[in-house]
């Protein structure tokens, strides 16, 4: 029989039966619908972290407070601060290649502006800081060295906090009240985000970090320092130059625990990434067991098909059908009936990724890739499910299918 | 030219019991020749027109058909000789239901490998002179037995047959209907298109036929006219 009406024979057959072929595929629209959806879900996941890395700025190295054993108890990172700033001035002046550098002492501060008042973030960094960021200000100008130097009472503001503070209008030239300390505002912030770990970036105010170290924490320490390399290929040097000057500095033995850690951008990258990956992985998986679900649903309904048709069977062979034109025929069914579901389920896929993102906010990356794969699993599905009862029909005796009742 | 010999076929019910429908069973008949076989129910007709049509095998014997062993014949060329030269029609008619009576017409050519439109064109020749050309494009539901089998007689005849084998075709018509179909029949024979047997309760009918052979108890009982054991 000419493959062009096998095929033909196989699509009637299922129109016959419209409901019970919807039915039958449904499994494998649920499950190509999830393989996408989650899929799609994941790699957005991904894709904002990597943006939220790309944000921390270029060739940037973080040295961050932390680590620190107190009677057997790690205090894990950012437990206990112990980066100074003359630990700064060190990694300026002794490590190749720093091309900016700027500590961060933070602290949570509630801060007013006039009659209004916002539990936000207080950062102490340098001015080099926000190019370091690559955080342009959308308004003002940004305090600088020597505001650094005079521990001057300026701020740069967040767009968060402008909303908060003055409902969305030009802050510059205001003042905001920090431990009843007015600071001038000079600069307002563009809009960031939010951070690897999902705090607002943009609900922050920045002061020079003399005048949060002095004026508002009251401490000699820092949480953080950002240096950024000049090339992105002396950064892993970079890092061993900075990891040997603390331990020198912090008088470190070399069979003490750091406190404090050097990490890369690319290592953050990596470690997130493979988080993602396995969270990806992991939805991706369970989605698949419903995809399997589905082909058993259509292993068994073609079972079920091969039963009822029995006789059709016998009437086929007995006007000449080959064993191969009825596997055939019920191969295709079963074929059809899958991707047709697959097809089914790359819409509903896409549609759940979109509905997600309209509904949660949460950022969807409909992957090219996963649908390909998914189709094609989808289409394996149905040759591997399909063949068994199509086997069966083939070896069917036909004097024994036409006497079937 | 048919040849059967010493064919024995035994069956086994659902109870274990051993049933033997046929028995030792040799027959030669003419090509063009026409054929009826009566005998009670459960005599071997059907038996034996199953295993002339490669539907059913033989457990002993030998079953020669225009020079083909069937009881040798492998599996696909037991196919290939259920599409080319033999045509069956059955006393159920076994049309397909989701088929129209053209397209069921048409099945055997489109298993054969032939093109829809070949076919379409072959399948309406032969179901115009089974006299049901309005009705071609009917489903089996929605039209009377006797055109079924009309039909069902169209179909084993639309990729022009050696052998016609036919099982009780007019067991379920009214005697016109029955009349048109054993006419058909009588055509079939008269142009020398087919070798034609047919099984049949009917003593009439078979009285109408060249030749009569008589079952019982899966044995040839007695012949009549041109043929030989």
């Amino acid at each position: 029989m000419r493959t062009g009406t096998t095929f033909r024979t196989s699509l009637r057959a299922l129109q016959r039966n419209k409901m019970r072929s919807l039915l039958t595929a449904l499994g494998i629209i649920i499950g190509v619908g999830a393989v996408i959806a989650m899929v799609s879900i994941g790699n957005g996941a991904k894709a904002m972290v990597e943006n939220q890395i790309a944000s921390l700025g270029e060739n940037v190295i973080l040295v961050m407070s932390g680590s620190m054993n107190s009677r057997g108890v790690s205090s894990g990172s950012g437990g206990v601060y112990t980066m100074t700033i003359p630990d700064m001035e060190a990694i300026r002046s002794e490590v190749d290649g720093v091309k900016a550098i700027s500590p961060e002492a933070r602290r949570s501060q509630r801060v007013a502006a006039g009659n209004q008042n916002w539990l936000t973030t207080i950062n102490g960094v340098a001015p080099e800081y926000f190019d370091l960021r690559r955080w342009p200000l959308a308004e003002g100008t940004c305090f600088t060295e020597r505001d650094v130097r005079g521990a001057t009472k300026v701020a740069v503001v967040g767009a968060t906090v402008v909303e908060e503070l003055f409902n969305g209008e030009n802050p510059v030239g205001g003042t905001i009240r920090v431990r009843n300390i007015p600071f001038l505002i000079t600069g307002v912030l563009t809009r960031k985000g939010s951070s690897l770990m999902g705090s607002d970036q943009d609900d922050a105010v920045f002061v020079p970090y003399t005048s949060a170290m002095k004026r508002i924490i009251g401490t000699e320490t820092v949480r953080t320092i950002h240096v950024q390399a000049e090339q992105a290929s002396a950064m892993p040097d970079m890092q061993a130059q900075i990891t040997s000057l603390l331990n020198q500095r912090h008088r470190i033995g070399p069979e003490k625990d750091s406190d404090f850690m050097v990490r890369s951008q690319e290592d953050i990258a990596q470690t997130a990434n493979a988080t993602s990956k396995v969270m990806t992985g992991l939805l991706a998986a369970i989605a698949s067991v419903s995809l399997l679900v589905g082909g058993i649903g259509i292993m068994n309904i073609m079972l079920v098909s091969v039963t009822e048709r029995t006789r059709e069977i016998g009437i086929r062979m007995a006007v000449g059908a080959h064993g191969r034109d009825i596997l055939l025929q019920f191969l295709v069914e079963s074929i059809v009936l899958s991707c047709l579901g697959g097809v089914f389920g790359i819409l509903v896929g896409v549609g759940t990724a979109k509905l997600v993102t309209m509904i949660t906010g949460w950022n969807t990356l409909i992957s090219p890739s996963a649908i390909l794969m998914s189709f094609t699993f989808s289409a394996f599905i149905g040759i591997f499910f399909g063949f068994y009862p199509a086997k069966k029909a083939a070896a069917l005796d036909p004097i024994e299918a036409l006497r079937y009742e | 030219m048919i040849k059967i010999s010493h064919v024995t076929r035994t069956y086994q019910e659902a109870n274990g019991r051993q049933v033997r429908a046929l028995q030792d069973v040799s027959l030669n008949l003419e090509a063009g020749s026409m054929t009826a076989i009566t005998g009670p129910s459960g005599c071997g007709k059907s038996t034996l027109l199953h295993l002339l049509g490669a539907l059913d095998q033989p457990d002993a014997g030998e079953i020669t058909v225009n020079g083909i062993a069937l009881q040798h014949a492998t599996e696909s060329q037991r196919t290939r000789y259920r599409r080319e030269t033999v045509g069956i029609v059955f006393q159920f008619f076994h049309l397909l239901p989701g088929m129209t009576l053209l397209e069921n017409v048409a099945l055997p050519l489109i298993l054969g490998g032939s093109g829809q439109a070949v076919a379409t064109v072959r399948a309406v020749e032969l179901i115009s002179l089974a006299g049901l050309r309005e009705k071609a494009n009917r489903l089996p539901h929605e039209v009377s037995g006797g055109e079924l089998q009309r039909a069902a007689v169209a179909r084993a005849l639309v990729h022009r047959p050696r052998l016609l084998l036919a099982d009780e075709p007019t067991g379920n018509l009214d005697s016109a209907n029955a009349t048109r179909v054993l006419d058909l029949f009588h055509n079939i024979h008269q142009e020398g298109l087919a070798t034609i047997i047919m099984v049949t309760h009917s003593r009439e009918i078979a009285a109408q036929m060249p030749n009569h052979l008589e079952m019982a108890d899966g044995a040839l009982q007695s012949m009549a006219q041109g043929m030989a054991y």
